[in-house]
């Protein structure tokens, strides 16, 4: 590669926001053909640069070079016609559109009289598709596909223009395992083309398995570009946050108190079948298996937003029906979303009040806001917590993922829950936040709080669970604990092979195990 | 300076600045224009206009906490019409012969229930089927219109009441009865909002209702209280005008709710929910009257009148768009 000339290259790029510098003389390059991965924390300077990139921000100073000339990119029009292409976290498709008329929105082949030339259309859409190796065709409507496949109309739109860089923001954050895959497939197409590729992503795993270099940023400041073969989790973790994030296995530390939540044989229609459970105090419980196994549709149950269609439910050893989230949380079950913005927060609200919403019914003295008691409990979390923010009025929607995300614990912890459900604890939160977020659930769990976590990442199961639920396809598979469970008798688990195929407890999995096909649809 | 300011402090303080503007504008061409003798800025005349600024105010007052709330009321206009009959032909009706002016409160009563009630229907469709305010309250909007003209066809409903008009043209401290109504609208509207657990809870809704629902807030009941205010206030505002007045015709109040929906978003109010004061909606109510009055006084007339209100709309919810996208993008860093 050495012989080759980067495609695209940003030099001593520096821009400043009214009061923040957020970038500060980032260098960054990518060759072709290679897929160089773009690390950082939560407002370390990645979506700046990509947005200087993408001629969204002019920079203060500093020059981007595509081949030897430099160039000037003054909006998105003009970036995506020197061939940078985007393929964003949030898809921006017309569900209602077909895929041909996606991929050439706005660019649409006409016959005369203006009219729409379809046979054209469906012939040059059909090509691409057959390049990328999907499964449906050019007049599929977008909205009845998968999202891993509205990705990859994304993809097939990036193809049509001549492409010299490609930019993958989060592209896995909604994606199966299995999808996963053949997005990667399609990535390592794309290389073959002479196509530079940037790839954005918290998923070291993935940065391991499919890219080139990687370069780090913190703080807007250009940390370094290694070889992605020549480094480690540890290493690029500790250039991102100065520090290492642990994941060890998690022994516990103190004795189980009583049963806090019993489920027994609980079905909720199609959802889930029969699924059994139980949870100590100072324990934490985690759930894990593919997305649309039904683990998030049993929390939800659980707080009251969904009427299961059979089976028991026993709190503190008492049958209970849960009608409502604000039953559910007068019996003392808790819930953090998965969806923390759009199921978690008031964004336009402040931290206070974001904190004691649930409460302030109870707070109040006759119709008012009771804004002393409000403080206080503020303050209280605050400090435990440590959430950073400049004062409690500050809107919600200005801090990072990781304080939101203590926001919502702070508001549940405030009310003393018997249960606390996390599904989903640290999407979208960068590495530092993380693993204050899983030594908080396991402090939770100490001081008595039964704590059930559902998780997709399963370093993050490991490391927090004292006992895990494997699913799949709204089953469960089999109930682990943290002495006996291995990667791949969880993995196998959560692929719907049956646990008697299972080596027993304690055992190494052995190697001739066939590889597991995650079935999901 | 912390980034955002700057807009913030512009859009919270822009309507005022839209009103001085106006004082001026008026005042400097009403010089030159006025068909009158007296100055635009003239003590009375401000008076009046906060006496003429009542009825749309007080309904404006109710919606601006609707509209937090994440809705919206079409037929606040036909209730206003609704309510005005009630009041005046209620003091008619041969039962309350015998009680002399005391038929007065009744009335009263009996024009502020029917209003509360109208829209706690409105409230009670929509919480309990989960249809958007919108559609319920257009329909509600016909239909009560409908009822209007089911009274007395075409023709107008009076009843004089001297007792009544002399309390609705009396004074107290320099100000009309009915600014007496609109400033007491406004401050337990503001009450409700800013210092009760309702009003609270009523912008979380707004905000993001699922998040809402997370908390355990029941959004329901929250939302048809909301309707049940701004009923009651549109029965408000039709009592305080009718007093004086004595006479409705079936087409009265029409438009009424694209008055207050106008002044509520020139104050400032979320059209998505979530956002708004009772404050800036006071403002936007202040802005339409006196461009009103301040184009009548140079001449304009009311077509005239319609067109720079509608222009000043939209380009007040252009500037808003701007200052809103440049504050995002200063704070996302």
């Amino acid at each position: 590669m050495t012989d080759k000339k980067p495609v695209l290259r940003l030099e001593n790029i520096v821009k400043t926001f009214p009061g923040v510098r957020a970038l500060d003389g980032v260098s960054f390059s990518v060759m072709p053909g290679e897929v160089h991965a773009l690390m950082g924390e939560n407002g370390a300077g990645k979506s700046t640069l990509m947005k200087v990139l993408g001629g969204i921000h002019q920079p203060d100073s500093g020059t981007i070079f595509m081949g030897d000339n430099p160039v000037v990119m003054a909006g998105p029009l003009e970036a995506k016609a020197k061939g940078i292409v985007f393929i964003h976290q949030e898809l921006s498709l017309a569900e209602e559109l077909s895929v041909a008329e996606n991929i050439y929105l706005g660019e649409l082949p006409t016959k005369s009289l203006g009219r729409v030339d379809w046979a054209k259309l469906a012939d040059q859409t059909n090509a691409i598709l057959k390049k990328l190796n999907v499964g449906f065709d050019a007049n599929t409507r977008v909205g009845d596909l998968s999202i891993a496949n509205q990705q990859m109309v994304e993809i097939a739109r990036a193809l049509t223009v001549d492409a010299k860089a490609v930019i993958f923001d989060e592209p896995t954050a909604s994606l199966t395992d299995s999808e996963k895959v053949v997005l990667f497939d399609v990535i390592a197409d794309l290389q073959e083309t002479d196509v530079g590729i940037i790839y954005i992503s918290h998923r070291m795993e993935e940065i391991f398995k499919i890219t080139n270099r990687i370069t780090v940023l913190r703080d807007g400041q250009y940390q370094g570009t290694v070889e992605t073969a020549d480094s480690t989790e540890e290493s690029v973790t500790q250039m991102m946050i100065g520090r290492t994030l642990d994941l060890s296995r998690t022994t516990s530390d103190h004795a189980l108190g009583d049963m806090a939540l019993e489920v027994r044989g609980l079905s909720c229609g199609k959802l889930y079948q029969d699924v059994s459970f139980e949870v100590r105090r100072g324990e934490v419980l985690g759930f894990y298996g593919l997305v649309g196994a039904g683990r998030t549709e049993i929390a939800e149950t659980l707080f009251g937003l969904r009427t299961p269609s059979a089976g028991q439910i026993l709190l503190d050893g008492k049958e209970v029906h849960i009608t409502s989230p604000s039953d559910a949380i007068a019996r003392g079950i808790s819930l953090v979303p998965e969806d923390r913005k759009g199921q978690g927060l008031i964004l336009g609200m402040n931290c206070r009040d974001n904190m004691t919403l649930p409460q302030i019914d109870a707070l109040k003295s006759g119709p008012f806001v009771a804004e002393k008691a409000e403080s206080k409990i503020f303050d209280t979390y605050f400090k435990q917590l440590d959430i950073r923010t400049p004062s409690w009025k500050q809107q919600v929607g200005n801090l990072s993922g990781g304080n939101q995300q203590k926001i919502v614990i702070g508001k549940w912890l405030s009310m003393h829950p018997k249960v606390l459900i996390v599904d989903e604890p640290t999407r979208g939160i960068d590495v530092g936040s993380k693993s204050e977020i899983h030594k908080l659930l396991r402090a939770l769990a100490s001081k008595g709080y039964a704590v059930i976590v559902i998780s997709s990442e399963m370093p993050e199961v490991l490391h927090v669970s004292d006992r895990i639920v494997s699913m799949y396809s709204g089953r469960v598979m089999r109930t682990f604990t943290s002495e006996e469970v291995t990667e791949d008798t969880l993995i196998q688990a959560i692929s719907g092979i049956p646990a008697k195929q299972v080596p027993d407890a304690g055992g190494v999995a052995g190697s001739d195990r066939a590889t597991p096909v995650p079935l999901h649809s | 300076m912390k980034p955002g300011t700057v807009s913030t402090a512009l859009k919270s303080g822009a309507i005022w600045g839209f009103i001085i503007l106006e004082l001026i504008f008026f005042s400097v061409m009403g010089e030159f224009m006025a068909i009158s003798d007296s100055g635009f800025l003239d003590w009375d005349n401000m008076l009046l206009l906060l006496k003429q600024s009542a009825p749309i105010g007080i309904i404006a007052m109710g919606m601006t906490l609707v509209m937090v709330n994440g809705n919206i009321d079409l037929s606040v206009g036909a209730t206003f019409a609704i309510a005005a009959i009630v009041l005046l032909d209620s003091m008619t009706w041969p039962i309350f012969a015998g009680l002399g002016d005391w038929v007065i409160p009744v009335a009263w009563v009996l024009a502020l229930s029917v209003g509360t009630l109208l829209g706690a229907l409105n409230g009670l469709i929509v919480w309990k089927t989960g249809v958007d305010a919108f559609i319920v309250t257009l329909g509600a909007m016909l239909g009560y219109r409908g009822i209007v003209f089911m009274f007395n066809g075409e023709q107008p409903t009076s009843h004089l009441n001297w007792t009544l008009v002399d309390f609705a043209e009396a004074e107290v401290l320099g100000l009309a009865t009915a600014t007496w109504f609109l400033l007491a609208a406004t401050g337990v509207i503001w009450f409700i909002m800013t210092k009760t657990v309702h009003g609270r809870n009523a912008y979380a809704i707004g905000d993001n209702r699922a998040a809402a629902v997370n908390a355990g807030i029941r959004v329901g009941p929250h939302m048809m209280i909301n309707f049940a205010i701004i009923g009651f206030l549109a029965g408000l505002s039709a009592v305080v005008f009718y007093s004086e007045s004595g006479s409705v015709n079936p087409n009265d109040g029409q438009l009424y709710e694209l008055w207050v929906i106008t002044a509520v978003v020139l104050g400032g109010t979320k059209i998505t929910g979530g956002a708004g004061s009772v404050i800036g909606t006071f403002g936007g109510v202040i802005a339409i009257q006196l461009l009103r009055k301040g184009l009548g006084h140079i001449g304009a007339d009311t077509s005239t009148v319609n067109l720079v209100i509608g222009l000043i709309l939209v380009v007040v919810l252009i500037l808003d768009r701007q200052l809103n996208m440049k504050g995002k993008e200063e704070l996302k860093v």
